[in-house]
Protein backbone atom coordinates (compact mmCIF):
# COMPACT_ATOMS: atom_id res chain seq x y z
CA UNK A 1 0.00 0.00 0.00
CA UNK A 2 1.05 3.20 -0.62
CA UNK A 3 0.16 6.34 1.54
CA UNK A 4 0.27 9.86 0.13
CA UNK A 5 1.32 12.12 3.16
CA UNK A 6 0.18 15.97 2.22
CA UNK A 7 2.36 18.32 4.78
CA UNK A 8 3.27 21.88 4.91
CA UNK A 9 6.25 21.15 7.22
CA UNK A 10 7.85 18.05 8.93
CA UNK A 11 6.07 18.15 12.07
CA UNK A 12 6.77 16.25 14.82
CA UNK A 13 3.57 14.71 14.07
CA UNK A 14 4.31 14.48 10.53
CA UNK A 15 7.23 12.49 11.32
CA UNK A 16 5.42 10.35 14.05
CA UNK A 17 2.79 9.11 11.71
CA UNK A 18 4.99 8.42 8.79
CA UNK A 19 7.38 5.96 11.10
CA UNK A 20 3.94 4.52 12.52
CA UNK A 21 3.32 3.64 8.86
CA UNK A 22 6.50 2.57 8.07
CA UNK A 23 6.83 0.27 10.73
CA UNK A 24 3.67 -1.71 9.29
CA UNK A 25 5.13 -1.55 6.06
CA UNK A 26 3.60 0.84 4.16
CA UNK A 27 5.47 2.84 1.54
CA UNK A 28 4.62 6.41 2.55
CA UNK A 29 5.58 9.80 0.13
CA UNK A 30 5.51 12.97 1.40
CA UNK A 31 3.68 15.50 -0.39
CA UNK A 32 4.53 19.14 -0.12
CA UNK A 33 1.56 21.45 -0.38
CA UNK A 34 4.17 24.18 -1.72
CA UNK A 35 4.98 21.76 -4.86
CA UNK A 36 1.77 20.24 -5.77
CA UNK A 37 -0.11 20.92 -9.08
CA UNK A 38 -3.02 18.74 -9.66
CA UNK A 39 -4.61 19.05 -12.77
CA UNK A 40 -8.65 18.26 -12.76
CA UNK A 41 -9.30 15.38 -14.86
CA UNK A 42 -6.07 13.90 -14.58
CA UNK A 43 -6.43 12.17 -11.18
CA UNK A 44 -3.31 10.90 -9.40
CA UNK A 45 -3.30 7.12 -9.23
CA UNK A 46 0.01 7.07 -7.01
CA UNK A 47 -1.57 6.74 -3.66
CA UNK A 48 -4.35 4.18 -1.88
CA UNK A 49 -4.93 6.87 0.15
CA UNK A 50 -3.88 10.35 1.49
CA UNK A 51 -3.23 11.09 4.79
CA UNK A 52 -3.97 15.17 5.04
CA UNK A 53 -1.63 17.30 7.24
CA UNK A 54 -1.42 20.83 5.65
CA UNK A 55 -1.00 23.62 7.81
CA UNK A 56 -2.77 25.66 5.71
CA UNK A 57 -6.03 24.96 6.41
CA UNK A 58 -7.36 26.65 3.21
CA UNK A 59 -4.78 24.69 0.78
CA UNK A 60 -6.10 21.31 2.74
CA UNK A 61 -9.50 21.50 1.58
CA UNK A 62 -8.86 22.73 -1.89
CA UNK A 63 -6.95 19.43 -2.06
CA UNK A 64 -9.21 17.36 -0.43
CA UNK A 65 -11.74 19.14 -2.84
CA UNK A 66 -9.86 17.71 -5.91
CA UNK A 67 -8.89 14.62 -4.32
CA UNK A 68 -12.63 13.51 -3.26
CA UNK A 69 -13.32 14.24 -6.92
CA UNK A 70 -10.87 12.23 -7.94
CA UNK A 71 -12.58 9.17 -5.63
CA UNK A 72 -8.42 9.07 -3.65
CA UNK A 73 -9.93 8.35 -0.36
CA UNK A 74 -8.23 10.24 2.00
CA UNK A 75 -7.86 11.17 6.30
CA UNK A 76 -9.75 13.19 7.08
CA UNK A 77 -12.68 13.58 4.51
CA UNK A 78 -13.28 16.54 2.54
CA UNK A 79 -16.87 16.62 4.28
CA UNK A 80 -15.24 15.98 7.60
CA UNK A 81 -12.87 18.51 6.76
CA UNK A 82 -14.67 21.30 6.01
CA UNK A 83 -17.09 21.07 8.31
CA UNK A 84 -14.42 20.83 11.39
CA UNK A 85 -12.48 24.02 9.53
CA UNK A 86 -15.45 25.87 10.18
CA UNK A 87 -16.85 26.35 14.00
CA UNK A 88 -20.01 27.68 13.05
CA UNK A 89 -21.02 24.49 10.74
CA UNK A 90 -19.73 22.28 13.63
CA UNK A 91 -21.37 23.92 16.42
CA UNK A 92 -24.69 24.25 14.33
CA UNK A 93 -24.17 19.88 13.51
CA UNK A 94 -23.38 19.20 17.10
CA UNK A 95 -26.45 21.04 18.26
CA UNK A 96 -28.54 19.29 15.35
CA UNK A 97 -27.25 16.13 17.02
CA UNK A 98 -28.39 16.82 20.47
CA UNK A 99 -24.53 17.38 21.76
CA UNK A 100 -24.18 19.62 24.27
CA UNK A 101 -22.46 22.51 23.53
CA UNK A 102 -22.05 26.07 24.96
CA UNK A 103 -24.68 28.33 24.59
CA UNK A 104 -23.84 30.00 20.85
CA UNK A 105 -25.45 32.76 19.01
CA UNK A 106 -24.49 34.06 15.53
CA UNK A 107 -24.99 37.52 14.33
CA UNK A 108 -24.43 39.92 11.58
CA UNK A 109 -23.60 42.86 12.55
CA UNK A 110 -22.62 45.33 15.17
CA UNK A 111 -26.30 45.85 16.32
CA UNK A 112 -27.41 42.48 16.58
CA UNK A 113 -24.10 41.25 17.87
CA UNK A 114 -24.61 43.57 20.89
CA UNK A 115 -28.37 42.31 21.28
CA UNK A 116 -26.92 38.34 21.11
CA UNK A 117 -24.00 39.43 23.97
CA UNK A 118 -26.89 41.10 26.09
CA UNK A 119 -28.99 38.14 25.98
CA UNK A 120 -26.13 35.21 26.48
CA UNK A 121 -24.75 37.70 28.90
CA UNK A 122 -21.34 38.74 30.19
CA UNK A 123 -18.53 38.11 29.97
CA UNK A 124 -18.80 35.69 26.90
CA UNK A 125 -16.65 34.89 24.03
CA UNK A 126 -15.89 35.52 20.69
CA UNK A 127 -14.57 33.63 18.05
CA UNK A 128 -13.65 33.32 14.59
CA UNK A 129 -15.71 31.09 12.15
CA UNK A 130 -12.28 29.60 11.01
CA UNK A 131 -8.71 29.98 13.32
CA UNK A 132 -7.05 27.96 15.13
CA UNK A 133 -4.54 27.60 18.09
CA UNK A 134 -6.56 30.15 19.83
CA UNK A 135 -6.29 33.16 17.71
CA UNK A 136 -8.29 35.99 17.53
CA UNK A 137 -10.42 34.50 20.42
CA UNK A 138 -12.07 37.29 22.89
CA UNK A 139 -13.11 37.38 26.08
CA UNK A 140 -16.02 40.36 26.47
CA UNK A 141 -16.39 41.42 29.43
CA UNK A 142 -18.58 43.66 29.61
CA UNK A 143 -20.94 45.87 26.95
CA UNK A 144 -18.39 48.52 26.21
CA UNK A 145 -16.13 45.69 24.80
CA UNK A 146 -18.52 44.28 22.94
CA UNK A 147 -19.49 47.65 21.01
CA UNK A 148 -15.79 47.85 20.58
CA UNK A 149 -14.86 44.91 19.75
CA UNK A 150 -17.95 44.46 17.26
CA UNK A 151 -17.19 47.92 15.70
CA UNK A 152 -13.49 46.88 15.02
CA UNK A 153 -14.71 43.80 13.11
CA UNK A 154 -16.77 45.45 11.01
CA UNK A 155 -15.12 47.95 10.41
CA UNK A 156 -11.55 46.60 9.73
CA UNK A 157 -11.99 43.30 9.42
CA UNK A 158 -13.68 40.69 5.63
CA UNK A 159 -16.62 40.05 5.42
CA UNK A 160 -16.01 36.75 7.03
CA UNK A 161 -15.02 38.79 9.92
CA UNK A 162 -18.90 40.28 10.26
CA UNK A 163 -19.97 36.84 11.39
CA UNK A 164 -20.75 37.34 14.86
CA UNK A 165 -20.28 33.80 16.73
CA UNK A 166 -20.33 34.42 20.61
CA UNK A 167 -20.48 32.12 23.12
CA UNK A 168 -21.19 31.90 27.04
CA UNK A 169 -17.92 31.63 28.77
CA UNK A 170 -18.13 28.67 30.63
CA UNK A 171 -16.17 28.92 33.96
CA UNK A 172 -13.73 26.03 33.30
CA UNK A 173 -11.44 25.16 36.49
CA UNK A 174 -7.97 26.37 34.81
CA UNK A 175 -8.23 23.59 31.86
CA UNK A 176 -10.29 21.78 29.30
CA UNK A 177 -10.50 18.28 27.96
CA UNK A 178 -8.78 17.19 25.14
CA UNK A 179 -10.22 13.55 23.31
CA UNK A 180 -8.59 12.04 20.91
CA UNK A 181 -11.02 9.90 18.97
CA UNK A 182 -9.67 7.41 16.16
CA UNK A 183 -12.56 5.27 14.15
CA UNK A 184 -15.35 4.26 17.06
CA UNK A 185 -13.08 4.46 19.68
CA UNK A 186 -12.02 7.58 22.37
CA UNK A 187 -7.80 5.91 22.55
CA UNK A 188 -7.06 8.67 25.49
CA UNK A 189 -7.90 12.11 26.62
CA UNK A 190 -5.81 14.95 28.18
CA UNK A 191 -6.58 17.64 30.88
CA UNK A 192 -4.91 20.96 29.21
CA UNK A 193 -3.58 23.48 31.74
CA UNK A 194 -3.28 27.05 31.78
CA UNK A 195 -3.56 29.80 33.99
CA UNK A 196 -5.01 31.57 30.97
CA UNK A 197 -8.80 31.49 29.88
CA UNK A 198 -7.48 29.95 26.15
CA UNK A 199 -5.93 26.60 27.46
CA UNK A 200 -4.48 25.49 23.87
CA UNK A 201 -0.78 24.06 23.83
CA UNK A 202 0.06 25.83 21.10
CA UNK A 203 -0.45 28.85 23.41
CA UNK A 204 1.41 27.18 26.36
CA UNK A 205 -0.65 25.09 28.11
CA UNK A 206 0.77 21.76 29.68
CA UNK A 207 -0.68 18.57 29.59
CA UNK A 208 -2.11 15.62 31.55
CA UNK A 209 -3.85 12.49 31.24
CA UNK A 210 -7.48 12.55 31.43
CA UNK A 211 -9.30 9.82 32.53
CA UNK A 212 -11.76 8.42 29.67
CA UNK A 213 -14.91 8.38 31.45
CA UNK A 214 -17.74 6.28 30.04
CA UNK A 215 -19.60 9.56 29.97
CA UNK A 216 -16.70 11.54 28.44
CA UNK A 217 -16.29 8.33 25.69
CA UNK A 218 -20.09 8.08 24.79
CA UNK A 219 -19.93 12.20 24.11
CA UNK A 220 -16.72 11.89 22.39
CA UNK A 221 -17.78 9.27 20.40
CA UNK A 222 -21.05 10.94 18.85
CA UNK A 223 -19.22 14.26 18.29
CA UNK A 224 -17.28 12.35 16.20
CA UNK A 225 -19.84 10.66 14.25
CA UNK A 226 -22.07 13.88 14.29
CA UNK A 227 -19.66 15.43 11.88
CA UNK A 228 -19.07 12.17 9.79
CA UNK A 229 -16.04 10.83 12.21
CA UNK A 230 -12.29 9.81 11.32
CA UNK A 231 -8.89 10.67 13.14
CA UNK A 232 -9.93 13.76 15.31
CA UNK A 233 -9.50 15.50 18.49
CA UNK A 234 -12.35 16.66 20.53
CA UNK A 235 -11.98 19.74 22.47
CA UNK A 236 -14.41 19.72 25.16
CA UNK A 237 -15.15 22.13 28.15
CA UNK A 238 -16.26 21.36 32.06
CA UNK A 239 -18.54 23.84 33.43
CA UNK A 240 -20.53 23.47 36.81
CA UNK A 241 -20.87 19.22 36.20
CA UNK A 242 -21.37 19.71 32.48
CA UNK A 243 -19.20 18.36 30.10
CA UNK A 244 -19.47 20.39 26.48
CA UNK A 245 -18.24 19.83 23.41
CA UNK A 246 -16.26 23.26 22.21
CA UNK A 247 -14.67 22.28 19.02
CA UNK A 248 -13.73 18.98 16.77
CA UNK A 249 -10.26 19.16 14.84
CA UNK A 250 -9.57 17.50 11.70
CA UNK A 251 -5.98 17.83 11.81
CA UNK A 252 -4.88 17.32 14.95
CA UNK A 253 -1.62 17.46 16.57
CA UNK A 254 -0.91 15.17 19.35
CA UNK A 255 2.84 15.37 20.01
CA UNK A 256 2.14 16.62 23.97
CA UNK A 257 -0.38 13.93 24.32
CA UNK A 258 1.64 10.98 24.01
CA UNK A 259 3.68 10.59 26.63
CA UNK A 260 1.30 11.73 29.40
CA UNK A 261 -1.37 9.28 28.20
CA UNK A 262 0.70 6.26 27.71
CA UNK A 263 -1.27 5.97 24.24
CA UNK A 264 0.75 5.77 20.84
CA UNK A 265 -1.60 8.50 19.08
CA UNK A 266 0.02 8.11 15.48
CA UNK A 267 0.03 4.15 16.02
CA UNK A 268 -3.53 4.45 16.04
CA UNK A 269 -3.99 6.94 13.56
CA UNK A 270 -1.73 5.06 11.22
CA UNK A 271 -3.95 1.93 11.95
CA UNK A 272 -7.00 3.82 10.49
CA UNK A 273 -5.66 5.02 7.80
CA UNK A 274 -4.27 1.88 6.71
CA UNK A 275 -7.90 0.34 6.81
CA UNK A 276 -9.48 3.41 5.14
CA UNK A 277 -7.31 2.77 2.27
CA UNK A 278 -7.50 -0.99 1.74
CA UNK A 279 -11.13 0.08 1.54
CA UNK A 280 -11.67 -1.72 5.38
CA UNK A 281 -13.44 1.65 5.99
CA UNK A 282 -15.86 3.84 3.68
CA UNK A 283 -15.44 7.45 3.87
CA UNK A 284 -18.17 8.59 5.82
CA UNK A 285 -20.02 11.88 4.28
CA UNK A 286 -21.45 14.18 6.88
CA UNK B 1 24.94 29.26 7.81
CA UNK B 2 21.77 31.13 8.82
CA UNK B 3 20.27 33.52 6.84
CA UNK B 4 19.37 36.06 8.92
CA UNK B 5 22.45 36.17 11.09
CA UNK B 6 25.41 34.12 9.12
CA UNK B 7 26.00 32.06 11.80
CA UNK B 8 26.91 28.73 11.05
CA UNK B 9 23.69 26.36 12.28
CA UNK B 10 24.27 22.86 13.91
CA UNK B 11 21.71 20.25 13.09
CA UNK B 12 20.75 17.05 14.19
CA UNK B 13 22.00 14.17 11.57
CA UNK B 14 18.41 12.74 11.04
CA UNK B 15 17.34 16.57 10.22
CA UNK B 16 15.24 16.13 7.03
CA UNK B 17 14.08 18.33 4.33
CA UNK B 18 10.93 20.46 5.57
CA UNK B 19 11.77 20.62 9.28
CA UNK B 20 11.96 23.62 11.06
CA UNK B 21 14.74 24.43 12.98
CA UNK B 22 16.12 27.44 15.21
CA UNK B 23 19.12 29.32 14.70
CA UNK B 24 20.99 29.01 17.77
CA UNK B 25 23.12 32.27 17.27
CA UNK B 26 19.69 34.73 16.21
CA UNK B 27 16.84 32.74 17.32
CA UNK B 28 15.31 32.99 13.73
CA UNK B 29 13.32 30.17 12.78
CA UNK B 30 14.90 28.01 9.86
CA UNK B 31 13.73 25.99 7.05
CA UNK B 32 15.79 23.41 5.69
CA UNK B 33 15.34 23.43 2.14
CA UNK B 34 18.00 20.97 1.21
CA UNK B 35 20.75 18.55 2.92
CA UNK B 36 23.13 18.18 0.41
CA UNK B 37 24.62 20.78 0.59
CA UNK B 38 22.66 21.66 3.78
CA UNK B 39 20.50 24.93 3.20
CA UNK B 40 18.70 26.85 4.87
CA UNK B 41 15.91 29.56 4.32
CA UNK B 42 13.67 32.15 6.56
CA UNK B 43 10.72 29.98 7.50
CA UNK B 44 7.53 31.71 6.52
CA UNK B 45 5.28 33.27 9.37
CA UNK B 46 2.92 31.93 10.75
CA UNK B 47 -0.38 32.53 8.58
CA UNK B 48 -4.54 33.30 9.23
CA UNK B 49 -5.38 29.97 8.32
CA UNK B 50 -3.08 27.96 9.92
CA UNK B 51 -3.97 25.43 12.47
CA UNK B 52 -5.80 21.79 13.22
Amino acid sequence: MRVGLLCSRIRVEEKLLRDALVRRGIDVVCIDDRDVVMELGRPWRDWDVVLERSLSQTRALAALRVLDSWRVPSVNTLAVTALCNDKLATTSVLAAAAIAVPRTAVAFTPESALRAAEEIGYPLVMKPIAGSWGRLLARINDRDAAEALFEHRATLGSPEQSIFYLQEHCEKPARDIRAFVVGDETVCAIYRYSDHWITNTARGATTRNCPVSDELDTLCRSAAAAVGGGALAVDLLEDSGRLLVSEVNATMEFRNSIDVTGVDIPARVADFVIAVGTGGLIAVEA
Amino acid sequence: MCPECDASVSVLRTVERGEVIQCGECGAELEVVALAPMRFVLAPPEEEDWGE
